[in-house]
């Protein structure tokens, strides 16, 4: 459904250090309040779910509405507990689902 | 005598008066509840309320919302929040909702940070259909919920029509 999410991390962390996160991915984010050439309204596509994990738990997520811009970016930070890899997650109305993986390079 | 009546009518009438303004000073001296927050908005805005904070009553602070002060495109406008937290195991920001009062719907997302975020900070983008106050509101593990707001001036709208 989509093209690959783009994911920029520092390209090495220190145990303990607070880093930032950003993430973004292509997606029309269809309100479903707009009406095509006919009058119809055009029904509602969202990513709804941002969930991101780090080395298997549970470090941020967002619900995502219709007043988030289409392209959704999203950052966010994390105290690095040790080496390990992101794995990010969007979900879209009807369930399909958008994955990545980063490995975050710890000194 | 019949003066006497006027005088007296006038005189409870200013009383009645000065006592509701009174009570409304009190109310905004103590901070807002979610209800009277709420009350100028519309009843979808106060339903959302309801739903994400229940009867809890913001209060301002913590809450370092950042958006530009006009907008050329209500299609996509930066922005960034951030809320005051030691974020350790016990005292952290659990929740941050960003709301857009006088968009179709109002609901622009919501964050859930953990332990584990290190600070309770984010950025993202947001669509505005018009020029309104966009609202922050921080719930925080202790059961705290704090608000903050900013107005954006919108030249062109972003909800398409």
């Amino acid at each position: 459904m989509s093209t690959k999410p783009r994911i920029k991390l520092p390209d090495t962390a220190r145990v303990g250090e607070v880093i930032e996160v950003k993430t973004l991915v292509s997606h029309v984010m269809e309100t479903g309040v707009r009406r095509d050439g006919e009058g119809k309204t055009i029904p509602r596509l969202l990513l709804h779910t941002f969930e991101a994990k780090f080395a298997g738990m549970d470090v941020f997520k967002a619900s995502l509405h219709t007043g988030t811009a289409a392209n959704p970016f999203i950052s966010f930070f994390m105290k690095v507990p040790g080496p390990g890899e992101f794995e990010f997650t969007w979900i879209e109305d009807g369930g399909a689902r958008i994955t990545d993986r980063q490995l975050l390079k710890v000194a | 005598m019949r003066g006497m009546m006027l005088n007296s009518t006038a005189g409870k009438a200013i009383d009645r008066r000065a006592f509701t303004l009174g009570l409304a000073g009190v109310a905004t001296s103590i901070g807002m509840g979610g209800a009277a927050m709420a009350q100028d908005m519309p009843a979808e805005v106060q339903s959302v309320l309801k739903t994400l904070i229940g009867d809890a009553t913001p209060i301002d602070g913590k809450i370092s919302l950042q958006l530009p002060e006009v907008a050329e495109n209500g299609n996509t406008i930066p922005y960034s929040v951030e809320v005051e937290s030691p974020m350790t195991e016990t005292e952290f920001v659990k929740a941050v909702h960003i709301l857009a009062p006088s968009n179709p719907h109002p609901r622009v997302a919501t964050f859930n940070f953990t332990s584990q975020s290190g600070k309770a900070a984010t950025s993202s983008r947001m669509r505005l259909g018009q020029t309104q106050d966009v609202l922050a509101i921080a719930q925080m593990s202790d059961g705290r919920v704090y608000k903050t707001k900013r107005t954006v001036r919108v030249t062109v709208g972003g909800c398409g029509g």
